[in-house]
Protein backbone atom coordinates (compact mmCIF):
# COMPACT_ATOMS: atom_id res chain seq x y z
CA UNK A 1 0.00 0.00 0.00
CA UNK A 2 1.55 2.83 -0.91
CA UNK A 3 1.22 6.63 0.91
CA UNK A 4 1.98 10.07 2.04
CA UNK A 5 4.19 10.31 5.36
CA UNK A 6 2.00 12.35 7.57
CA UNK A 7 2.65 14.00 11.62
CA UNK A 8 0.10 12.51 13.59
CA UNK A 9 -1.12 15.74 15.01
CA UNK A 10 -2.15 14.40 18.49
CA UNK A 11 1.29 12.25 18.95
CA UNK A 12 3.46 13.95 16.74
CA UNK A 13 6.53 12.84 15.44
CA UNK A 14 6.92 9.86 17.59
CA UNK A 15 4.65 7.97 16.06
CA UNK A 16 4.38 9.19 12.02
CA UNK A 17 0.53 7.92 10.61
CA UNK A 18 0.27 6.87 7.30
CA UNK A 19 -2.18 9.35 5.29
CA UNK A 20 -3.50 6.79 2.22
CA UNK A 21 -3.03 8.34 -0.62
CA UNK A 22 -6.32 8.47 -2.01
CA UNK A 23 -6.99 10.76 0.91
CA UNK A 24 -3.70 13.01 0.46
CA UNK A 25 -5.13 13.67 -3.12
CA UNK A 26 -8.91 14.38 -2.06
CA UNK A 27 -7.31 16.83 0.34
CA UNK A 28 -4.40 18.63 -2.30
CA UNK A 29 -7.41 18.45 -4.38
CA UNK A 30 -9.02 21.34 -2.06
CA UNK A 31 -6.22 23.59 -3.13
CA UNK A 32 -7.34 23.26 -7.04
CA UNK A 33 -10.00 26.43 -7.53
CA UNK A 34 -12.32 27.07 -10.33
CA UNK A 35 -10.62 29.35 -12.50
CA UNK A 36 -13.94 31.30 -13.13
CA UNK A 37 -15.00 31.32 -9.61
CA UNK A 38 -11.63 31.30 -7.27
CA UNK A 39 -13.75 31.34 -3.99
CA UNK A 40 -14.63 27.66 -4.47
CA UNK A 41 -12.88 24.31 -4.93
CA UNK A 42 -13.05 22.11 -7.68
CA UNK A 43 -14.44 19.53 -4.58
CA UNK A 44 -16.53 22.04 -3.61
CA UNK A 45 -17.84 22.50 -6.97
CA UNK A 46 -18.58 18.84 -6.94
CA UNK A 47 -16.42 18.43 -10.19
CA UNK A 48 -14.47 15.72 -8.97
CA UNK A 49 -16.05 12.10 -9.85
CA UNK A 50 -13.86 9.60 -8.60
CA UNK A 51 -10.07 9.29 -7.44
CA UNK A 52 -8.06 5.96 -8.20
CA UNK A 53 -5.21 5.12 -7.03
CA UNK A 54 -2.94 2.53 -7.93
CA UNK A 55 0.98 1.60 -7.48
CA UNK A 56 2.91 4.07 -9.34
CA UNK A 57 -0.54 5.81 -10.40
CA UNK A 58 -3.09 8.71 -9.61
CA UNK A 59 -5.79 8.98 -11.63
CA UNK A 60 -8.83 12.03 -10.87
CA UNK A 61 -12.03 12.27 -13.02
CA UNK A 62 -13.69 15.15 -13.77
CA UNK A 63 -17.25 16.14 -14.67
CA UNK A 64 -17.41 19.11 -16.56
CA UNK A 65 -20.31 21.60 -15.10
CA UNK A 66 -21.35 22.42 -18.48
CA UNK A 67 -20.13 20.55 -21.87
CA UNK A 68 -19.08 24.11 -23.49
CA UNK A 69 -16.53 24.92 -20.34
CA UNK A 70 -13.55 26.39 -21.47
CA UNK A 71 -12.71 26.48 -18.21
CA UNK A 72 -12.34 22.69 -17.69
CA UNK A 73 -9.62 21.81 -19.50
CA UNK A 74 -7.47 24.49 -17.55
CA UNK A 75 -8.98 22.92 -13.85
CA UNK A 76 -7.73 18.94 -15.48
CA UNK A 77 -3.96 20.42 -15.98
CA UNK A 78 -4.05 22.41 -12.54
CA UNK A 79 -5.18 19.21 -10.62
CA UNK A 80 -2.26 17.25 -12.59
CA UNK A 81 0.08 20.07 -11.56
CA UNK A 82 -0.78 19.82 -8.05
CA UNK A 83 -0.70 16.30 -7.77
CA UNK A 84 2.87 16.77 -9.29
CA UNK A 85 4.74 14.36 -7.56
CA UNK A 86 2.16 12.18 -5.84
CA UNK A 87 3.13 9.27 -8.36
CA UNK A 88 5.20 8.88 -11.32
CA UNK A 89 1.84 8.48 -13.08
CA UNK A 90 -0.45 11.19 -12.97
CA UNK A 91 -3.62 12.08 -14.97
CA UNK A 92 -7.17 13.74 -15.01
CA UNK A 93 -9.37 13.05 -17.03
CA UNK A 94 -13.03 14.65 -17.86
CA UNK A 95 -15.85 11.73 -17.85
CA UNK A 96 -19.28 11.88 -18.42
CA UNK A 97 -20.39 8.61 -16.14
CA UNK A 98 -22.61 10.48 -14.64
CA UNK A 99 -23.76 14.27 -15.51
CA UNK A 100 -22.79 17.33 -13.07
CA UNK A 101 -25.65 18.40 -11.62
CA UNK A 102 -25.77 22.00 -9.22
CA UNK A 103 -26.86 19.17 -6.26
CA UNK A 104 -22.92 18.64 -6.59
CA UNK A 105 -22.22 21.58 -5.06
CA UNK A 106 -21.30 20.82 -1.41
CA UNK A 107 -22.77 22.57 1.42
CA UNK A 108 -19.34 24.31 1.65
CA UNK A 109 -19.09 25.21 -1.55
CA UNK A 110 -23.04 27.12 -0.87
CA UNK A 111 -21.20 28.89 1.82
CA UNK A 112 -18.18 30.12 -0.34
CA UNK A 113 -20.49 31.13 -3.19
CA UNK A 114 -22.77 33.11 -1.04
CA UNK A 115 -19.66 35.45 0.71
CA UNK A 116 -18.35 35.97 -2.91
CA UNK A 117 -21.54 37.32 -3.68
CA UNK A 118 -23.04 34.63 -5.98
CA UNK A 119 -26.12 33.06 -5.65
CA UNK A 120 -25.86 29.46 -4.74
CA UNK A 121 -28.07 26.95 -7.10
CA UNK A 122 -31.38 26.29 -5.95
CA UNK A 123 -32.53 22.76 -5.41
CA UNK A 124 -33.93 21.13 -8.72
CA UNK A 125 -37.31 19.88 -8.97
CA UNK A 126 -37.73 16.48 -9.98
CA UNK A 127 -40.81 17.21 -12.36
CA UNK A 128 -39.70 17.30 -15.76
CA UNK A 129 -42.50 19.94 -17.48
CA UNK A 130 -40.93 20.63 -21.32
CA UNK A 131 -40.49 24.41 -20.06
CA UNK A 132 -39.66 24.47 -16.48
CA UNK A 133 -40.30 27.49 -13.87
CA UNK A 134 -37.07 28.86 -12.67
CA UNK A 135 -36.42 28.36 -9.37
CA UNK A 136 -36.63 31.40 -6.76
CA UNK A 137 -33.22 32.94 -6.26
CA UNK A 138 -32.77 34.33 -2.96
CA UNK A 139 -30.06 37.94 -3.07
CA UNK A 140 -26.69 36.54 -1.35
CA UNK A 141 -26.51 39.87 -0.14
CA UNK A 142 -29.38 40.30 2.20
CA UNK A 143 -31.41 37.06 1.41
CA UNK A 144 -34.67 38.77 -0.17
CA UNK A 145 -36.78 36.51 -2.38
CA UNK A 146 -37.93 39.50 -4.03
CA UNK A 147 -35.60 39.11 -6.86
CA UNK A 148 -36.31 38.61 -10.54
CA UNK A 149 -34.18 37.21 -13.88
CA UNK A 150 -32.34 39.79 -15.91
CA UNK A 151 -31.29 36.79 -18.00
CA UNK A 152 -30.57 32.87 -18.21
CA UNK A 153 -27.07 33.43 -19.44
CA UNK A 154 -24.67 35.39 -17.61
CA UNK A 155 -20.57 35.83 -18.14
CA UNK A 156 -20.03 31.92 -17.94
CA UNK A 157 -22.12 29.17 -19.07
CA UNK A 158 -23.44 28.39 -15.58
CA UNK A 159 -24.38 31.48 -14.41
CA UNK A 160 -27.16 33.27 -14.82
CA UNK A 161 -28.37 36.96 -13.76
CA UNK A 162 -30.81 38.38 -10.91
CA UNK A 163 -31.42 41.83 -9.89
CA UNK A 164 -32.45 41.77 -5.98
CA UNK A 165 -35.51 44.44 -5.71
CA UNK A 166 -35.27 44.49 -2.25
CA UNK A 167 -31.46 45.70 -1.87
CA UNK A 168 -31.42 46.83 -5.75
CA UNK A 169 -28.38 44.77 -6.22
CA UNK A 170 -27.48 42.89 -9.61
CA UNK A 171 -25.80 39.22 -8.56
CA UNK A 172 -25.31 36.15 -10.39
CA UNK A 173 -26.92 33.15 -9.15
CA UNK A 174 -25.02 29.68 -10.40
CA UNK A 175 -27.91 27.89 -12.80
CA UNK A 176 -30.00 24.95 -11.33
CA UNK A 177 -29.15 22.11 -13.87
CA UNK B 1 8.92 36.61 -32.91
CA UNK B 2 9.66 39.42 -30.20
CA UNK B 3 12.94 39.42 -28.75
CA UNK B 4 13.68 37.65 -25.09
CA UNK B 5 14.94 40.13 -23.08
CA UNK B 6 18.61 39.52 -21.91
CA UNK B 7 18.61 36.86 -18.73
CA UNK B 8 14.76 36.18 -18.73
CA UNK B 9 13.70 32.79 -19.32
CA UNK B 10 11.65 32.13 -22.57
CA UNK B 11 7.67 32.09 -20.95
CA UNK B 12 6.09 28.29 -20.45
CA UNK B 13 3.93 27.06 -22.55
CA UNK B 14 2.19 23.97 -20.76
CA UNK B 15 -1.10 25.70 -20.34
CA UNK B 16 -1.73 25.27 -24.19
CA UNK B 17 -0.84 21.94 -24.14
CA UNK B 18 -3.80 20.17 -23.15
CA UNK B 19 -6.05 22.46 -25.40
CA UNK B 20 -5.52 20.32 -28.56
CA UNK B 21 -7.04 16.40 -26.64
CA UNK B 22 -10.33 15.51 -26.93
CA UNK B 23 -13.04 15.98 -24.02
CA UNK B 24 -15.03 12.92 -24.22
CA UNK B 25 -13.13 9.89 -22.51
CA UNK B 26 -11.91 6.82 -24.13
CA UNK B 27 -14.96 4.12 -25.08
CA UNK B 28 -14.94 0.12 -26.33
CA UNK B 29 -16.56 0.04 -29.66
CA UNK B 30 -15.91 -3.95 -29.60
CA UNK B 31 -19.54 -4.66 -28.75
CA UNK B 32 -21.12 -2.90 -31.74
CA UNK B 33 -20.99 -4.83 -35.37
CA UNK B 34 -19.36 -2.88 -38.05
CA UNK B 35 -23.29 -2.05 -40.05
CA UNK B 36 -24.55 -1.14 -36.32
CA UNK B 37 -21.22 1.16 -36.30
CA UNK B 38 -22.37 2.53 -39.42
CA UNK B 39 -25.65 3.59 -38.77
CA UNK B 40 -24.69 4.91 -35.37
CA UNK B 41 -22.13 6.98 -37.37
CA UNK B 42 -24.72 8.24 -39.71
CA UNK B 43 -27.33 9.57 -36.72
CA UNK B 44 -24.11 11.25 -34.75
CA UNK B 45 -23.24 12.81 -37.95
CA UNK B 46 -26.53 14.02 -38.47
CA UNK B 47 -26.56 15.66 -34.64
CA UNK B 48 -22.97 17.10 -35.03
CA UNK B 49 -23.89 18.93 -37.29
CA UNK B 50 -26.81 20.54 -36.75
CA UNK B 51 -25.62 21.94 -33.46
CA UNK B 52 -22.29 22.90 -35.07
CA UNK B 53 -23.99 24.91 -37.75
CA UNK B 54 -27.05 26.38 -35.11
CA UNK B 55 -23.70 27.20 -32.81
CA UNK B 56 -21.70 29.16 -35.76
CA UNK B 57 -25.56 30.99 -36.97
CA UNK B 58 -25.92 31.83 -33.01
CA UNK B 59 -22.35 33.34 -33.17
CA UNK B 60 -23.47 35.70 -35.87
CA UNK B 61 -25.35 38.25 -33.12
CA UNK B 62 -22.65 38.12 -31.11
CA UNK B 63 -21.91 42.42 -31.11
CA UNK B 64 -24.74 43.02 -33.34
CA UNK B 65 -27.86 41.48 -31.10
CA UNK B 66 -30.74 43.73 -30.45
CA UNK B 67 -29.56 44.59 -26.43
CA UNK B 68 -26.70 43.76 -24.74
CA UNK B 69 -28.48 40.62 -23.06
CA UNK B 70 -29.19 38.90 -25.95
CA UNK B 71 -25.53 39.70 -27.06
CA UNK B 72 -24.74 37.45 -23.94
CA UNK B 73 -27.22 35.11 -24.42
CA UNK B 74 -26.61 33.92 -28.39
CA UNK B 75 -22.56 34.38 -27.70
CA UNK B 76 -23.36 32.04 -24.85
CA UNK B 77 -26.03 29.24 -26.55
CA UNK B 78 -23.20 29.68 -29.64
CA UNK B 79 -20.44 28.33 -27.00
CA UNK B 80 -22.92 25.29 -25.76
CA UNK B 81 -24.13 24.12 -28.92
CA UNK B 82 -20.46 24.07 -30.32
CA UNK B 83 -19.48 22.52 -27.42
CA UNK B 84 -21.89 19.79 -27.64
CA UNK B 85 -20.90 19.36 -30.97
CA UNK B 86 -17.17 19.07 -30.46
CA UNK B 87 -18.38 16.18 -27.95
CA UNK B 88 -20.53 14.49 -30.64
CA UNK B 89 -17.30 14.65 -33.53
CA UNK B 90 -15.15 13.29 -30.91
CA UNK B 91 -17.60 10.10 -30.67
CA UNK B 92 -17.80 10.08 -34.43
CA UNK B 93 -13.89 10.01 -34.42
CA UNK B 94 -13.72 7.34 -31.72
CA UNK B 95 -16.37 4.94 -34.02
CA UNK B 96 -14.26 6.20 -37.48
CA UNK B 97 -11.03 6.86 -37.21
CA UNK B 98 -10.21 10.99 -38.23
CA UNK B 99 -10.48 13.63 -35.96
CA UNK B 100 -12.83 15.92 -34.90
CA UNK B 101 -11.10 18.84 -35.89
CA UNK B 102 -10.94 17.62 -39.71
CA UNK B 103 -14.71 16.47 -39.51
CA UNK B 104 -15.72 19.96 -37.99
CA UNK B 105 -13.83 22.26 -40.23
CA UNK B 106 -11.99 20.16 -43.18
CA UNK B 107 -15.10 19.34 -45.45
CA UNK B 108 -16.32 21.01 -48.34
CA UNK B 109 -19.45 22.95 -48.13
CA UNK B 110 -21.62 20.19 -49.53
CA UNK B 111 -20.30 17.54 -47.27
CA UNK B 112 -22.58 18.52 -44.39
CA UNK B 113 -25.67 17.24 -43.22
CA UNK B 114 -27.45 19.63 -41.19
CA UNK B 115 -31.44 19.43 -41.22
CA UNK B 116 -32.58 22.40 -43.86
CA UNK B 117 -33.98 24.41 -40.77
CA UNK B 118 -30.34 25.69 -40.84
CA UNK B 119 -30.07 26.58 -44.46
CA UNK B 120 -31.66 30.11 -43.92
CA UNK B 121 -29.54 32.54 -43.50
CA UNK B 122 -29.83 34.65 -40.27
CA UNK B 123 -32.27 37.67 -40.97
CA UNK B 124 -33.81 39.72 -38.44
CA UNK B 125 -34.01 38.84 -34.40
CA UNK B 126 -37.60 37.33 -35.17
CA UNK B 127 -36.61 35.14 -37.41
CA UNK B 128 -33.29 34.12 -35.59
CA UNK B 129 -35.82 33.45 -32.60
CA UNK B 130 -38.53 30.97 -34.72
CA UNK B 131 -35.90 29.39 -36.18
CA UNK B 132 -34.00 28.56 -32.63
CA UNK B 133 -37.53 28.05 -31.22
CA UNK B 134 -38.46 25.46 -33.99
CA UNK B 135 -34.77 23.93 -33.53
CA UNK B 136 -34.74 23.70 -29.91
CA UNK B 137 -38.35 21.94 -29.52
CA UNK B 138 -37.51 19.69 -32.21
CA UNK B 139 -33.99 18.98 -30.10
CA UNK B 140 -35.75 18.56 -27.10
CA UNK B 141 -37.80 15.51 -29.01
CA UNK B 142 -34.74 13.92 -30.53
CA UNK B 143 -33.40 13.88 -27.11
CA UNK B 144 -35.57 11.98 -25.30
CA UNK B 145 -35.67 9.42 -27.79
CA UNK B 146 -31.85 8.73 -26.82
CA UNK B 147 -31.73 9.70 -23.12
CA UNK B 148 -31.93 5.71 -22.48
CA UNK B 149 -29.59 4.74 -25.50
CA UNK B 150 -28.46 1.13 -24.92
CA UNK B 151 -25.14 2.71 -26.56
CA UNK B 152 -23.83 3.88 -23.04
CA UNK B 153 -21.11 6.80 -24.25
CA UNK B 154 -24.36 8.56 -25.74
CA UNK B 155 -26.79 7.78 -23.09
CA UNK B 156 -24.40 9.70 -20.89
CA UNK B 157 -23.33 13.17 -23.26
CA UNK B 158 -27.26 12.85 -23.94
CA UNK B 159 -27.83 13.32 -20.24
CA UNK B 160 -25.55 15.96 -19.75
CA UNK B 161 -26.79 18.29 -23.06
CA UNK B 162 -30.23 17.65 -22.47
CA UNK B 163 -29.69 19.84 -19.07
CA UNK B 164 -28.21 22.41 -21.12
CA UNK B 165 -30.72 22.57 -23.69
CA UNK B 166 -33.46 23.55 -20.92
CA UNK B 167 -32.22 26.54 -20.50
CA UNK B 168 -32.09 27.55 -24.21
CA UNK B 169 -35.74 26.30 -25.13
CA UNK B 170 -36.74 28.32 -21.87
CA UNK B 171 -35.36 31.42 -23.22
CA UNK B 172 -36.71 30.98 -26.37
CA UNK B 173 -40.16 30.36 -24.94
CA UNK B 174 -39.45 33.73 -23.45
CA UNK B 175 -38.94 34.90 -26.57
CA UNK B 176 -41.79 33.48 -28.49
CA UNK B 177 -44.00 34.66 -25.80
CA UNK B 178 -43.00 38.28 -25.51
CA UNK B 179 -42.65 38.65 -29.51
CA UNK B 180 -46.16 36.82 -29.69
CA UNK B 181 -47.92 39.85 -28.04
CA UNK B 182 -49.06 42.14 -31.42
CA UNK B 183 -47.71 44.47 -33.41
CA UNK B 184 -44.57 44.36 -35.74
CA UNK B 185 -42.91 41.51 -33.54
CA UNK B 186 -46.18 39.47 -33.83
CA UNK B 187 -46.40 40.17 -37.65
CA UNK B 188 -42.36 39.43 -38.13
CA UNK B 189 -42.63 36.12 -36.18
CA UNK B 190 -45.65 35.01 -38.14
CA UNK B 191 -43.75 35.62 -41.47
CA UNK B 192 -40.39 33.90 -40.04
CA UNK B 193 -42.52 30.86 -39.01
CA UNK B 194 -44.05 30.94 -42.65
CA UNK B 195 -40.49 31.11 -44.45
CA UNK B 196 -39.68 28.57 -42.02
CA UNK B 197 -42.39 25.95 -41.85
CA UNK B 198 -41.25 23.92 -44.94
CA UNK B 199 -38.36 22.89 -43.23
CA UNK B 200 -40.34 22.96 -39.53
CA UNK B 201 -39.40 18.99 -38.91
CA UNK B 202 -36.59 18.74 -41.72
CA UNK B 203 -34.50 17.43 -38.13
CA UNK B 204 -36.26 14.02 -38.12
CA UNK B 205 -35.17 13.18 -42.21
CA UNK B 206 -34.84 9.48 -41.58
CA UNK B 207 -31.51 7.92 -40.78
CA UNK B 208 -29.77 5.57 -42.99
CA UNK B 209 -30.61 1.99 -41.58
CA UNK B 210 -32.42 3.61 -38.72
CA UNK B 211 -34.01 -0.18 -38.48
CA UNK B 212 -31.01 -1.32 -36.90
CA UNK B 213 -30.33 1.51 -34.86
CA UNK B 214 -34.39 0.80 -33.05
CA UNK B 215 -33.26 -2.97 -32.87
CA UNK B 216 -30.15 -2.42 -31.18
CA UNK B 217 -31.99 0.04 -28.69
CA UNK B 218 -29.50 2.90 -29.01
CA UNK B 219 -32.43 5.12 -30.84
CA UNK B 220 -36.00 4.65 -29.32
CA UNK B 221 -38.50 5.55 -31.62
CA UNK B 222 -37.95 6.27 -35.72
CA UNK B 223 -37.85 9.24 -37.10
CA UNK B 224 -40.90 9.72 -38.56
CA UNK B 225 -42.71 8.77 -34.96
CA UNK B 226 -40.84 11.70 -33.39
CA UNK B 227 -41.74 13.90 -36.17
CA UNK B 228 -44.94 13.43 -35.74
CA UNK B 229 -45.10 14.02 -31.60
CA UNK B 230 -43.02 17.50 -32.83
CA UNK B 231 -45.88 17.89 -35.06
CA UNK B 232 -48.46 17.73 -32.78
CA UNK B 233 -46.78 19.76 -29.89
CA UNK B 234 -45.78 22.47 -32.70
CA UNK B 235 -49.26 23.03 -33.70
CA UNK B 236 -50.74 22.82 -29.96
CA UNK B 237 -48.54 25.68 -28.80
CA UNK B 238 -48.58 27.90 -31.49
CA UNK B 239 -52.39 28.01 -31.18
CA UNK B 240 -51.40 28.80 -27.66
CA UNK B 241 -49.96 31.71 -28.50
CA UNK B 242 -51.80 33.24 -30.65
CA UNK B 243 -49.87 33.11 -33.94
CA UNK B 244 -51.58 30.81 -37.04
CA UNK B 245 -50.19 27.68 -38.19
CA UNK B 246 -48.56 28.86 -41.35
CA UNK B 247 -49.78 25.82 -43.16
CA UNK B 248 -49.81 22.05 -43.84
CA UNK B 249 -48.18 19.64 -42.04
CA UNK B 250 -44.31 19.80 -43.36
CA UNK B 251 -42.78 16.66 -44.56
CA UNK B 252 -39.68 15.58 -42.57
CA UNK B 253 -38.51 13.07 -45.21
CA UNK B 254 -36.30 15.30 -47.19
CA UNK B 255 -34.90 17.26 -44.45
CA UNK B 256 -31.12 16.56 -45.06
CA UNK B 257 -31.29 15.79 -49.01
CA UNK B 258 -29.33 18.44 -51.29
CA UNK B 259 -27.82 18.47 -54.31
CA UNK B 260 -24.96 21.48 -52.54
CA UNK B 261 -24.84 23.63 -50.03
CA UNK B 262 -27.55 26.88 -50.25
CA UNK B 263 -25.89 29.81 -50.45
CA UNK B 264 -26.65 31.34 -47.43
CA UNK B 265 -24.63 27.84 -45.87
CA UNK B 266 -22.10 28.66 -47.89
CA UNK B 267 -21.45 31.84 -46.61
CA UNK B 268 -21.62 30.93 -43.36
CA UNK B 269 -18.73 28.21 -43.81
CA UNK B 270 -17.02 30.32 -45.97
CA UNK B 271 -16.82 32.32 -41.81
CA UNK B 272 -16.08 29.01 -39.75
CA UNK B 273 -13.69 27.40 -41.88
CA UNK B 274 -11.60 30.53 -42.64
CA UNK B 275 -9.11 29.96 -40.12
CA UNK B 276 -8.80 26.30 -41.13
CA UNK B 277 -8.02 26.93 -44.82
CA UNK B 278 -5.76 30.07 -44.08
CA UNK B 279 -3.21 27.90 -42.02
CA UNK B 280 -3.83 24.24 -41.68
CA UNK B 281 -3.45 22.42 -38.35
CA UNK B 282 -2.78 26.08 -36.76
CA UNK B 283 -3.82 25.61 -33.20
CA UNK B 284 -4.71 28.39 -30.26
Amino acid sequence: MSGLRALDPVSGARAPSVMPLEQAVWAALEDVHDPEIPAISVVDLGVVHRVQVAPGRVRVELLPTFVGCPAVDLMRSAVEERLDGFAPDVEAVISFAEPWTSERITPEGHKRLRESGFGPPAPAGDDERLLPVLPVAPCPYCGSLDTTIENAFGPTLCRAIYHCSACRQPFEQFKTV
Amino acid sequence: MTATPEGAAAPERRATRRLAEPDLPHFDIGDLDAPTREALSSLLLTMADDEFVLGFWDSEWTGIAPMLEEDVAFSSLAQDEIGHARLLYEMLAQLRGGNADELAFGRHADEYHHCHLLDHPRTDWAFSVARRWLYDTADAVRLDALRYSSFAPLAQVVEKIRREETYHLMHMDVWMRRLAQGGEPHDRLEKALATLWPDALSMFASVPDEGRLIDEGILASTMSDLAERQYEQLSAVLVNLGLSVPGRRPSSEDGRDRAQASDSFRWLWGEFTMVHRLEEGASW
